[in-house]
């Protein structure tokens, strides 16, 4: 089957779109303020105000548009890039602020969002996904569903595989997105497998297979509310391949003109997902300039409240670093505590 | 992934950091041994995280230098094989951290190949990792791994401390008939330049050394702790304390003659390690302080090392957990009193 595509990059919809003007509204809305933080925080890592970060630039409609097909009562797994996902899935801007600054009182996630930590080490997620989607079966009356993200590099890993198989021998109800987005650092694709085509994977596994255009946001949302009504029916997991593209570097400390070609990151640029969102919607008459300029006020306000925020929790403390590792101190934490001046 | 972009092209008149030593060392083989294959995450075209193979694809060829998919089973379980048929693999693993996935490769056949086949095959490996924090990287980017590694037998695992040592040891690694882990302290990659010989030498692996000779107190550390010792111990003396900095540098084997012979000598220990207090390397040189100089000893064997918790990402308290020179000197003190 053929790339899912609702919108093209130029704003065309082919066909029919199942979305109404309010979903595409809500759905622009949280990619536009997804953006918005992204492009601030490479600000504020410069000025010092934030720690190493990986933007996300160009794959809003990838991440947001998954996200938002899952509820409430949905689980979302992510890797360190999920950062629009998991704002989409209810974490509070503060919070992800003080994440991304290494501040311990960002590391806690909010009791009752049902969102798991950002994970470094790459795929280690994916076996989790699958262990939490089936926990739903002997806890929950209506199973809940697993929404767990990689990238291409990412399905190099052992765990992957594992993960997958796992997925389909018990027909999980879990939604694996693989944001294609061409590099692992500065490794391309075409170089990390034999087949580009992530998704032809999925029929070796035994589950759903679908590629998106990853910058359209109604075919990533679509697609994802599809692949959570049938986690949802107990008609298994589904292998998602959203295709975009890594616009910015791979994180505020790469360069990538040490491996790739910054002119082809530009043409990339010009395929991003909100300027064909915002032309579908200004056809509509739903979008205009107005409207964009009193989003930005919002969403301006909402940064400036956040940052007062972050900047307002209390400094780490040094003993922090021996708690929780157990439920309680254990003898050599509490040795380490003290020394360390907890009281 | 701290790395920040800086080509490792030495000027022999200011000397070599520590990553341009490698990338030397690296050159030296290559050039010297067809044999010799350099393989990782992000190694060629980009030339490593840290620019360790800085320029090595682009010299030697993508059949000598390569990128690998990333999956770090695969780049050990690959070293493996190519080491069976007859080459010198040289692999890197982005971060210490992130050889977790590769621990079945390590612990089930890197170490115990030649044993399991009799000595008929022997995989002449080299695994290097950077390793370690003091840097401000992202989480689980500064693990410590070493202990892990120095527990499975037919492993070496040797540390370096300095650019020449780097270069020296790790030529001597790539030679050695059995698999050598080579962790990269991240702190020292770029934080001294000294001069290194050009060409091949070597030094010999499973000697520890004594940095700074001392009476008082045996320091025994090895990596980025060394630098922290030397402090203390410059400290120490001008208060007229004279401590003995010893210099692990190869922990499996373990020099012991040289840890008993200091030991002997001061008859007091402190033993400085950056991984977590318990069930780390250090409880090892304790142990065999305590079999073999229990006599000789004046004060109980001390440790300091980093506290028994995750490496913390926590940017704002993160040097509290690495041991520095001031928690060094305290552990001098509780042994002299
Ligand atoms: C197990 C493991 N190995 C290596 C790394 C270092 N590393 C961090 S990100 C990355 C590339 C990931 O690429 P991809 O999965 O395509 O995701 P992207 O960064 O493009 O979102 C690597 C190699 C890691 N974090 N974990």
């Amino acid at each position: 089957m053929a790339t899912v595509q609702y919108i093209s990059p130029g704003g065309e919809v082919a066909g029919e779109l199942p979305l109404t003007t309010e979903e595409l509204v809500r759905g622009y809305r949280a990619a536009a303020r997804a953006r918005f933080f992204d492009e601030r925080a490479v600000t504020l890592q410069r000025q010092g105000r934030l720690g190493v970060y990986p933007p996300f630039r160009g794959q809003e409609a990838a991440q947001v548009g998954a996200a938002l097909a899952l509820t409430e009562r949905d689980w979302l797994v992510p890797s360190y890039r999920e950062t629009a996902a998991a704002l989409t899935h209810g974490l509070p801007l503060s919070q992800v602020i003080l994440y991304w600054r290494s501040h311990p009182a960002g590391w806690r996630f909010p009791e009752g969002l049902r969102l798991l930590p950002f994970y470094v080490p790459i795929a280690t997620q994916l076996p989790h996904a699958v262990g939490l989607a089936l926990a739903g079966r002997y806890q929950a009356e209506e199973p809940w569903v697993v929404l767990a993200f990689i990238g291409d590099g990412g399905t190099s890993e052992g765990d992957f595989h594992e993960a997958l198989n796992f997925a389909a021998v018990y027909k999980a109800p879990v939604v694996f997105v693989v944001q294609n987005n061409g590099w692992a650092i500065s490794t391309p694709t075409e170089r990390q497998m034999g087949n580009v085509r992530i998704k032809d994977r999925a029929l070796g596994y035994g589950m759903a297979g679908v590629r998106v255009d990853g910058n359209d946001l109604a075919a990533t949302w679509l697609t994802a509310r599809e692949a959570v009504a049938r986690a949802r029916a107990g008609e298994g997991p589904t292998l998602i391949e959203a295709l975009t593209y890594r616009i910015a570097p791979h994180t505020t400390s790469d360069d990538p003109g040490r491996y790739r070609d910054e002119a082809e990151a530009r043409r990339h640029a010009a395929e991003e997902p909100l300027a064909r969102l915002r032309r579908v919607l200004g056809a509509r008459g739903a979008w205009d300039e107005a409207r964009e300029a009193e989003l930005e006020r919002e969403l301006e306000a909402e940064l400036q409240a956040a940052l007062a925020e972050a900047d307002a929790a209390p400094d780490a403390a040094p003993a922090e670093i021996v708690e929780h590792v157990y439920a309680e101190l254990g003898p050599d934490q509490r040795r380490a505590w003290e020394a360390l001046g907890g009281r | 992934m701290a790395a920040e972009a800086r080509a490792p092209v030495a000027d022999a008149r200011q000397g070599m950091t520590m990553v341009q030593a490698v990338n030397d060392a690296l050159a030296v083989a290559l050039g010297r041994d067809d044999r010799v294959l350099v393989f990782g995450q992000d190694v060629g075209v980009m030339g490593g995280v840290f620019r360790a193979t800085d320029g090595l694809q682009a010299r030697f060829g993508e059949g000598r230098v390569f990128d690998t998919p990333l999956a770090e089973a695969g780049i050990v379980g690959l070293g493996i094989g190519l080491a069976l048929g007859g080459m010198r693999p040289v692999a890197e693993v982005q971060f210490a951290g992130f050889l977790y996935p590769a621990l079945d490769q390590v612990l089930s056949h890197l170490g115990r190949y030649r044993h399991r086949t009799r000595g008929r095959f022997s995989l002449p490996m080299v695994v290097r990792a950077p390793y370690g924090g003091g840097v401000h990287t992202p989480e689980q980017h500064a693990d410590s791994p070493e202990g892990i590694l120095a527990q499975a037998p037919g492993v070496k695992v040797v540390v370096p401390s300095s650019p020449e040592r780097a270069k020296g040891l790790l030529l001597a690694a790539i030679d050695d008939p059995d698999p050598v882990f080579f962790l990269e302290a991240i702190k020292l990659y770029r934080s001294e330049r000294q001069a290194v010989p050009e060409g091949h030498f070597a030094f010999e692996l499973g000697r520890a050394r004594i940095v700074r000779p001392g009476d008082a107190v045996s320091l025994f550390c090895y990596g980025g702790m060394v630098e922290v010792c030397l402090k203390a111990a410059e400290v120490a003396a001008r208060e007229g304390v004279e401590l003995e900095v010893v210099d692990l540098e190869t922990l499996a084997p373990l020099d012991e003659a040289t840890v008993l012979d200091s030991v002997k000598r001061t008859g007091r220990a402190v033993i400085v390690y950056e991984a977590p207090r318990s069930g780390g390397f250090g409880a090892e040189v304790a142990a065999r302080i305590a079999e073999e100089a229990i006599y000789h000893l004046e004060a109980p064997v001390v440790r300091v090392a980093g506290w028994d918790a995750p490496y913390p990402p926590f940017t704002s308290v993160e040097h509290h957990y690495r041991p520095d020179a001031r928690r060094v000197l305290a552990a001098v003190r509780e042994v002299l009193e």
